[in-house]
């Protein structure tokens, strides 16, 4: 099974030189740990800024620099500050060319339910709704199953959804997949240990398997 | 130059009237009007709705309005950081209206801007959509969403001039000049307030035709909700 760590590592393997990127909350923020220093990203934080530098040193702190988790950051040369509405402009008209988010389900036609749980509090959506329905590729950071065992890949999501037809790729602890257009989850790779078997046992939606499935190999 | 400048925030807040429709810049803790609130929190008020992208924390913020039963009704995007929110959520005290953060920043805007209506991809399929027309455009599924505008809006800038125009500084620029221009009547705080002509016009965000009063900020906290620092 992959660490939070190497789910995010794993992810950054997509990233392309050239793209603006949103970086959801929990394991996607991590992402940026391992985007290769030779590739020029830009990381967009929905709060107002394209340019996410390292989080700072104690010295560097400064309350009016935040990104959308609330954590104190820092920015990178060449960085912009702009309005929310600037913001999501520049979301729903497509110029953030890649978001990457958590989910608590996923179905096999690409639908995501990541906000609310019933009988939970509803905390809120956030800027994910706006996310998933304007990026082109949205790649999703997820646990293959819950931890009572059940899975989070499924035909259709039980929980509410946050955005139809959206997820285009799935990095789970266990595999690689990508969600195909005609629906279905395509199997790329699957984690160190895992066996197809297994990821067959826990995935509820259509998984397609074609060929020999690569592990996936972590320096 | 029209002079817009009040003596204090006590002055500046002095007709917020119960039920009505206010607006707070600020994303978390970041750029909120603390004197503005800290002023409201002096006054005898209640049945008020609140339009802000979160709603504080327990003992800051919009969460201190909250605790004095202020407030009937909350309209944000994400309210996951105030343990007393959630008690009068869940006992039926309060209501709330959750609202995708970019159609939230986008019917204030709106609502600024005079356009009553528009169409967003965001929520549609969803439960935000229930209720709502549902449009296709050029073969995508759209959703209609209203504009929204408030009796009061309250913002934070880090400079601001006599005559109402402010600069924002970094991240804390957010919701700020939208609700600037949403609001009947502006209320702005600035750490730093200038006599008009001091600030270079090339660099104003938002122009002082949105704000009726300014004042000149005093004690600001500018709590830090999620300390994160790098290892080195």
């Amino acid at each position: 099974m992959l660490s939070k760590d190497q789910i995010a590592q794993r992810i950054a393997r997509e990233v392309k030189g050239g793209q603006y990127i949103n970086l959801g909350i929990g394991i996607p923020t991590l992402v940026a740990n391992y985007i290769p220093e030779n590739l020029e990203v830009v990381l967009q934080s929905e709060n107002g800024l394209l340019g996410i530098g390292p989080f700072p040193t104690e010295a560097e702190i400064d309350p009016d620099l935040i990104n959308a988790g609330k954590q104190t950051i820092t920015m990178v040369k060449g960085s912009a500050l702009f309005s929310s509405a600037e913001s999501f402009a520049m979301i729903r008209g497509g110029h953030v060319q890649l978001t990457i988010l958590g989910a608590m389900e996923v179905s096999e036609n690409g639908d995501i339910a990541n906000w609310k749980i019933p009988g939970k509090m509803v905390k809120g959506m956030g800027g994910a709704m706006d996310l998933v329905a304007s990026a082109d590729n949205i790649i999703v950071a997820m646990q293959h199953c819950s931890k009572d065992g059940k899975s989070k890949l499924l035909k259709e999501c039980s929980l509410p959804i946050t955005g139809i037809r959206c997820v285009k790729k799935i990095v789970s602890d266990l595999a690689v997949l990508d969600v195909l257009p005609e629906g279905g989850f395509k199997l790329l790779e699957r984690a160190p240990g895992i066996s197809v078997e297994e990821i067959i046992a826990k995935t509820e939606g259509k998984l397609i398997i074609e060929g020999e499935i690569p592990e996936m190999k972590f320096d | 130059m029209i002079n817009k400048t009040v003596a204090n925030a006590a002055e500046a807040v002095k007709d917020v009237f119960s039920d009505a429709v206010l607006m707070f810049g600020g994303f978390g803790l970041s750029g909120l009007p603390e004197n503005s609130i800290a002023a409201l929190l002096e006054k005898d008020l209640n049945g008020l709705t609140c339009i802000s992208n979160n709603a504080g924390v327990d003992d800051f913020g919009i969460g201190l309005m909250l605790k004095k039963r202020m407030v009937k009704k909350m309209i944000s995007s994400y309210v996951g950081e105030n343990a007393e929110f959630e008690r009068q959520l869940l006992s039926g005290e309060l209501e709330v209206e959750l609202i995708p953060q970019g159609t939230l920043a986008e019917r204030v805007r709106a609502g600024g801007a005079g356009i009553p209506a528009f169409f967003t991809p965001a929520g549609v399929g969803t439960e935000v959509a229930e209720g709502k027309e549902i449009r296709e455009f050029d073969g995508k599924l759209y959703l209609m969403e209203r504009w929204l505008r408030a009796d009061f809006s309250f913002v934070k800038a880090w400079k601001g001039d006599t005559s109402g125009n402010l600069i924002f500084k970094g991240t804390a620029r957010n919701f700020n000049p939208m609700m600037a221009a949403a609001g009947k009547i502006t209320i702005a705080e600035v750490e730093e307030l200038v006599p008009a002509g001091e600030l270079d016009p090339n660099q104003i965000h938002t122009p002082g035709i949105y704000v009726q009063r300014i004042f000149q900020g005093v004690n600001y906290e500018k709590r830090i909700e999620q300390r994160t620092i790098r290892k080195s």
